[in-house]
């Protein structure tokens, strides 16, 4: 067979190899970064100086601008590392499990800020920073979560066998995930119902609606990239793993 | 910068906790990008 005469790689085998993902996607890192730094710097702006104060909360609404997109990048990279476990253990995609590692520390952070932004927002809103309910306790589960994803994947030197390890763990804890969802609905709790993303639409005026949409794009494209960086990084970081076996084998041999 | 009235202090620390949350995020993504990349060409492989 000449090379000519041999099958075409279909682009989703292209995707798969992953010394192409990474050439197909350095391009797109640069772009990213200047739409994520336009973005947050008009989000900031419609928070600042271009949106009005609530009828009933006041000021403190400005602190939804940060504490909503966190929570929704909390939740999202859990569901997207749920695809990513379901990817390793299912079709065995070379780049599901590099997603799902890249993916942990991200989200564990973004967990991290929900959580904080979420008890300045409680303590002149509900006079209090804490509180156990459904939805601060479910997240706070969250995060652990992430952490001991975290810890798993360090706890291997075989990360192929992390990888499957992770990935059952990571789909049992999805189960965190519409509990987070729904707990304001089937629970009791000073946490408020979902305002935005409703079946009869939002319940908020225009004037917040636009500045949380712009720092919802911001913090999502912000996330995309540092997905991208941390998943080049973790093929380099493989690749050097191999490098450093061959070394050990030549000069053992 | 606008007047964020009797809560401001609240409504700085989230900004604030935010902006230092994703400058610890960028900043050890992009270390141990360079830090990889860095051992790569340690090793000798020319892809980068």
């Amino acid at each position: 067979m000449t090379l000519d005469d041999a099958p075409k790689m279909r682009w989703w085998n292209r995707l798969a190899h992953p010394g192409q993902f990474v050439s197909w996607t350095t391009p797109l890192i640069l772009p990213l970064t200047i739409l994520t730094a336009a973005l947050m710097a008009l989000g900031l702006w419609f928070a600042f100086f271009n949106s009005p104060a609530d009828y009933q909360m006041g000021d403190t609404v400005r602190i939804m601008y940060v504490h909503v997109p966190s929570a929704w990048l909390s939740q999202f990279v859990y569901g997207a590392m749920t695809v990513s476990a379901l990817g390793t253990l299912v079709w065995r995609h070379p780049l599901a499990d590099v997603a799902m590692k890249a993916a942990a520390p991200l989200g564990a952070v973004y967990t991290a800020m929900a959580l904080f932004t979420g008890s300045m927002w409680g303590r002149p809103t509900w006079g209090t920073f804490w509180e156990w309910d459904g939805r601060m306790t479910s997240t706070l589960i969250m995060l652990f979560i992430y952490l001991g994803i975290i810890a798993l994947w360090r706890a291997f030197d075989d990360q192929l066998r992390a990888a499957r390890v992770v990935a059952i763990f990571t789909l049992v804890g999805a189960v965190n995930v519409p509990i987070i969802k729904f707990s304001v609905d089937w629970w009791s709790t000073l946490h408020q119902p979902a305002s935005v993303f409703r079946a009869d639409g939002p319940t908020m005026p225009g004037s917040i609606l636009t500045p949380l949409f712009i720092m919802f794009f911001a913090f999502t494209f912000l996330s995309i990239t540092l997905q991208l960086v941390a998943m080049h990084t973790e093929v380099r970081r493989r690749r050097v793993a191999t490098l450093e076996r061959k070394a050990v084998r030549g000069e053992s041999a | 910068m606008i007047d964020l009235g009797e809560h401001a202090q609240f409504i700085a620390a989230a900004y604030i906790g935010v902006f230092l949350g994703m400058i610890a995020l960028v900043g050890w993504v992009v270390v141990e990008s360079r830090r990889t990349r860095k051992r790569l060409a340690e090793l000798g492989d020319k892809r980068g």
